[in-house]
């Protein structure tokens, strides 16, 4: 709380600004737009869809993007089969709703195979080469092109979709005003119950995080690696440990968000370079190795994608890169990173 | 100062009798290649090496003296592809302006140059792996916005028929003639590199490699350095693009697409990133393989698809066993003949 109170004492026309334009949005989100706003920026059904959807894309973005930037912040290692272990996760999860079809359950399944794999690649492979970034990143290259290749193999180049369990498939009817119909009777917008659930489940996994981070003892381990890592190991903590765990959680993570992927869009070879993409973005956006930089930059990157989406399609791609460009110039560190 | 050796005259000769035989030897077995090698050889492997060579050693520049690996190499190379397709004359008569070729061809290396110093002035805001991200970020971008916009760079579709001009008569898409034009161009940035790598700036540019502080505090401009690293390497990507585009006698955003992107990377560390000639090591390694995967893989019974497999476990056994990629396989052999000889004699093995 108190570095709000900082902010808004150092900057207070900046915080006037921000105040205004979230003021702005909200009223946006909930009144029911004259017709001069609709002539402008078309139906407000559609800005609100583009709205939603982006929300939803960013918690997904969240997902794949959190395990990387918290893998990144501990060990220093980019790990470019990030997007593999995504895509893996999306296709044992769909191999396990196929069989027996609870969709709940192929969650754990994932978590505990992907992180497995997770696990061993920290402990056979990344530990030989600690120190050496440019090798680690070279051997993720490699493990990516294997990896991608091997699913290809075995799962072929056709697309396929997790399904929905029946208690979340369908509509849901939100308290969000779309129009309203010439009688006087306001028409509230509807939209898929899957996706609400996942947006939820994102910030549920996402406090969980932060909770585990701040308020636990590995969490204050995981901090103070993040700060000097030589230093945490020589007092006396077995750092090989905190890097197995993260790594394992970081890979089960992607692997769980492979499934939810899998449910609201679809799984196919090169899903993966497009998740690896989406995490490096929303990573350098944000600002590398924090959560909350992970939550703001998935927010912006998915809003962005799906507002250009909507309003400028030739160019939604473009958007995503001019923030992260933009980012870069003026704040190379990410909006949320600390400077090292 | 007299007991010092004495400078026997004109420097040239000495530099003439300096190369070492293996260096005639190769020269004069490229230079006769056309006689005893066929057609797909010379423009499907050795043409195609050349080109994805010299794209490489635009990477080489980069992460071997300026210590900053690159990805986005291969997408001014394209650039400079798309710049040519678009002035120059392609099978889409109503995007391209169908200017001669000596004005379309530098003035796509000119605009290339441009992109990759912009990338340049971008990535170096950045050290270490962060410039791979956002090198590949860039590379990313690149490729979907050309695959999009259909005004300027046609789309998904991209430009066909885009082939070289006719100097001096000769049709350059025939095999020998490509050859010995990839073969020049190739040989020229080979040794434009190696110059540059004993010029003043490419010393302090081995410095800021080296040590970015200590150079910064002896007065030399680190940034600057660095962004002209790019404008160097951009200028070697741009022909290396012109001649991939050439050779594909297409440019579609798929010809710097993610995977490709990966492939000069892979290229790069394979050959070995020390030294300029690696990445033309890897280069041929990697079209050989390319070509003649299916049938290695149907010999020992597997189906022939299975090429970028081979190509991974390739790259990760090279990464996990030798990080100077084959070149430095080499060096430790060498090495460990010279440990093996007498010093006094220089010859015999000890016991």
């Amino acid at each position: 709380m108190s570095t709000l109170q900082n902010f808004s004492s150092r900057h207070p026309i900046g915080t006037l600004v921000v105040l205004v334009l979230v003021i702005g949005f909200v009223w946006l989100i909930i009144a029911p737009w004259p017709p001069g706003l609709e002539h402008a920026l078309g139906r407000k059904r559609i800005f609100l869809n583009a709205i939603l959807s982006g929300t939803t894309l960013g918690a997904l973005y969240f997902l794949v993007a959190s395990g990387f930037t918290l893998v990144f912040g501990l060990m220093r290692n980019v790990n470019l089969a990030h997007g593999s272990l995504y895509l893996l996760g999306g296709y044992i999860g769909y191999g396990v709703v196929d069989a027996t079809g609870y969709w709940l359950l192929a969650f754990p399944v994932v978590f505990i195979v992907v992180g497995a794999l997770g696990l061993l690649l920290q402990h056979q492979v990344f530990r030989r080469m600690e120190g050496q970034e440019l090798r680690q990143t070279l051997v993720t290259i490699g493990i990516s092109i294997v990896l991608a290749d091997l699913m290809l193999w075995y799962w072929g180049g056709q697309s396929y979709q997790v399904l929905s369990p029946p208690w979340l498939s369908g509509p849901m009817t939100l308290p969000f005003i779309s129009a309203i119909r010439s009688n006087g009777e306001a028409i509230y917008l509807s939209y898929p119950q899957v996706r609400i659930a996942i947006l939820f489940a994102a910030i549920v996994i996402g406090i969980a995080m932060w909770l585990v981070l701040n308020r636990s003892r590995l969490g204050m381990l995981i901090r103070a690696g993040v700060d000097d890592r030589d230093i945490l190991a020589a007092s006396g903590v077995h750092i090989q440990y905190v890097f197995l765990a993260v790594f394992g959680f970081g890979a089960g993570l992607a692997g769980i968000a492979g499934i939810i992927g899998g449910t609201f869009q679809s799984l196919s070879p090169g899903e993966d370079t497009r998740f690896l993409l989406a995490s490096l973005v929303v990573v350098i956006v944000g600002g590398m190795g924090s959560i909350p930089g992970a939550a703001l930059g998935a927010l912006i990157i998915g809003l962005a994608e799906q507002i250009g989406l909507v309003y400028a399609p030739t160019y939604s791609v473009v958007f995503t890169f001019l923030i992260m460009a933009v980012v870069l110039a003026f704040r190379p560190q990410g909006l949320l990173g600390a400077r090292r | 100062m007299t007991d010092v050796l004495p400078r026997t005259a004109p420097g040239r000769l000495i530099l003439l009798e300096r190369i070492p035989p293996a260096v005639w030897v190769l020269g004069a077995l490229l230079l006769a290649m056309p006689a005893f090698a066929s057609n797909f050889v010379l423009y499907q492997i050795f043409g195609w090496s050349f080109i994805l060579g010299m794209i490489a050693l635009s990477l080489m520049v980069l992460a071997g003296y300026g210590g900053m690996v690159s990805l986005s190499q291969l997408t001014v190379g394209a650039s400079a592809g798309y710049v040519v397709a678009i002035l120059g004359t392609s099978g889409v008569t109503q995007i391209s302006l169908g200017w001669p070729w000596w004005l379309h061809i530098p003035i796509a290396i000119l605009i290339a140059t441009l992109f990759g110093t912009l990338i340049g002035a971008l990535a170096v805001r950045t050290e270490g792996i962060y410039t791979i991200m956002i090198t590949l970020a860039i590379a990313a971008a690149f490729f979907y916005f050309t695959r999009q916009n259909y005004v300027i760079f046609n789309g998904y579709t991209g430009f066909n028929n885009v082939i070289p001009p006719k100097w001096f008569d000769i049709d350059w898409r025939q095999s020998v003639p490509f050859y010995y034009l990839t073969l020049a161009c190739a040989t020229l940035s080979y040794f434009a590199v190696v110059w540059m790598s004993r010029t003043p700036f490419g010393l302090a540019l081995q410095g800021v490699r080296d040590n970015p502080r200590r150079m910064s505090a002896l007065g030399f401009s680190v940034t600057a350095h660095r962004i002209f690293a790019y404008t160097f390497a951009s200028v070697i990507a741009a022909v290396g693009g012109i001649l991939l585009v050439w050779q594909n006698a297409q440019v579609v955003p798929g010809t710097a697409g993610i995977p490709q992107v990966i492939d000069i990377l892979v290229i790069a560390v394979v050959g070995g990133l020390r030294r300029p000639i690696g990445p033309f090591i890897g280069a041929l390694i990697y079209a050989i393989l390319s070509v003649f995967s299916s049938d290695i893989l149907h010999a020992i019974g597997m189906s022939g698809e299975r090429f970028k497999l081979v190509v991974g476990l390739g790259f990760l056994a090279i990464v996990a066993f030798s990080p100077d990629g084959v070149l430095g396989l080499w060096d430790k052999y060498q090495e460990r003949r010279d440990a093996n000889r007498d010093p006094l004699t220089g010859g015999g093995r000890r016991p």
